[in-house]
């Protein structure tokens, strides 16, 4: 049949096959790690082999966030914003080991202890920087991720259920720190552990 | 360039002699400052920036101090005859007395004009730290300082009067603390660390004070 010029397959599966290798991520820089992830974009690694070359200077056109750097508590409203101004199906990769948990700053005042606070994240990379070979990797996870997404069932992406949101509130500024410091429907203060210290 | 020690008599001459304070650093880096009053400060500032063998003509940085009220206990030793003829007894008396603290404002100078080498230091103490924090700004004289003077405003809470634009810069403007002063307590928003030591151990143990008996290895023994 194939060598007739039939193709049998799943709706599911040309769907995924198609926006796997059509990726758009934001483009935005936060910190250090952003030089990085231009760097991948540019000849030498080249993201483009990977069909995720253009660079969306909107969020209403991408639909790949990567976090890269540092997120300070001014600039997380902004973030979730842009976030929430995707269009699903949208997919984030956390670059770094600021964006992931705070990195080097995270007993500072001013930023936040990992964004998966805030906002749902696919894949984390990690490293300070991560190299672009890293971030590529990260990027081919993504693309299994969405090769195998099923379409219906419980699995299914969170725009295709009744039971979840696709909208993610945005904290305030408060008098001494965000509020609320955390989104209580994404992320839970780890279980009390603690272990004597040297 | 003329020694800070020429600098100081010049201001003396023209401004008074309680204008300015030469203040040592006995540190190997030597950098020795002027200690302006505040009230002066913008005049001394116009004189140290347009005065032709000085022409200081460029801030480079701008920059805030706390000090906060330090203890200093002082020990004076007496002797006292012994009454029963022996040697004379040394007593020691300890008296205490707190330094109040004050906040503190740094520039330094260049001329590049005069293509100095070294930094002229100035500095400008506010009264207190909690209510009287005011000091003249020196933007109408070096612009340079604008918005390294907005930074101290928001660091440190020192309030610059004649500011074109005073406004935090780094924080939020509905944030009400001052993240720089030594006093400065932030959010408890602490969680699990993997190997807590030091501070993070003390308020790993204030959240969570009895670590359960199946993570710790001391009752496992
Ligand atoms: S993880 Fe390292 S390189 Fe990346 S933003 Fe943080 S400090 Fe910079």
């Amino acid at each position: 049949m194939r060598r007739q010029g039939v193709l049998l397959t799943s709706f599911a599966e040309i769907y995924n096959w198609g926006r796997a290798n059509s990726i758009w991520p934001l483009q935005f820089g936060l910190a250090c790690c952003a030089i990085e992830m231009i760097c991948v974009a540019a000849a030498r690694f080249d993201i483009a082999r990977f069909g995720a070359e253009i660079f969306r200077a909107s969020p209403r056109q991408a639909d790949l966030m990567i976090m890269n750097g540092t997120v300070t508590k001014k600039m997380l409203p902004q973030v979730v914003r842009l976030w929430n101004q995707m269009g699903e199906p949208k997919f984030c990769i956390v670059m770094g080991a600021c964006a992931s948990s705070g990195g080097p700053f995270r007993e500072g005042y001013n930023v936040v202890k990992g964004i998966d606070r805030f906002i749902p994240v696919d894949v984390y990379v990690p490293g300070c920087p991560p190299r672009p070979e890293a971030l590529l990797h990260g990027l081919m996870e993504i693309q299994k991720k969405m090769r195998e997404e099923p379409l219906t069932g419980p699995d299914a992406p969170r725009y295709f259920r009744k039971d979840t949101t696709c909208e993610y509130p945005i904290p305030e500024f408060g008098e001494h720190d965000l509020v609320p410091p955390y989104n209580s429907e994404l992320w839970k203060p780890p279980a009390p552990i603690v272990r004597e210290g040297k | 360039m003329e020694t800070l020690e020429q600098i100081r008599d010049r201001i003396v001459a023209k401004f008074g002699a309680d204008t300015v304070t030469l203040i040592t650093n006995p540190g190997p880096s030597a950098q020795h400052s002027l200690l302006l009053v505040a009230h002066a400060a913008r005049d001394i500032a116009r004189f140290l920036h347009d005065d032709p063998a000085l022409r200081l003509d460029y801030c480079s940085n701008a920059t805030g101090v706390d000090w906060p009220d330090k203890e200093i206990v002082e020990t004076v030793k007496t002797t006292q005859p012994d009454p029963a003829g022996g040697p004379d007894k040394v007593v020691e008396t300890k008296t205490k007395r707190i330094q109040p603290g004050c906040l503190e404002a740094v520039y330094h100078l260049y001329s590049i004009a005069l293509k100095s080498a070294e930094p002229v230091i100035i500095r400008m103490r506010t009264a207190n730290r909690t209510d009287d924090v005011t000091l003249p700004s020196l933007t109408p004289v070096w612009r340079s300082c604008e918005f390294q003077e907005r930074e101290i405003y928001d660091l440190y809470g020192i309030v610059f009067t004649g500011h074109p634009d005073l406004r935090r810069i780094l924080m939020w403007d509905e944030f009400k603390d001052h993240p720089m002063r030594k006093d400065y307590v932030g959010p408890d928003d602490y969680e699990w660390e993997p190997t807590p030591h030091g501070e993070v151990l003390e308020r790993a143990k204030a959240h969570y004070p009895t670590p359960p008996a199946s993570t710790s290895p001391k009752s496992e023994e």
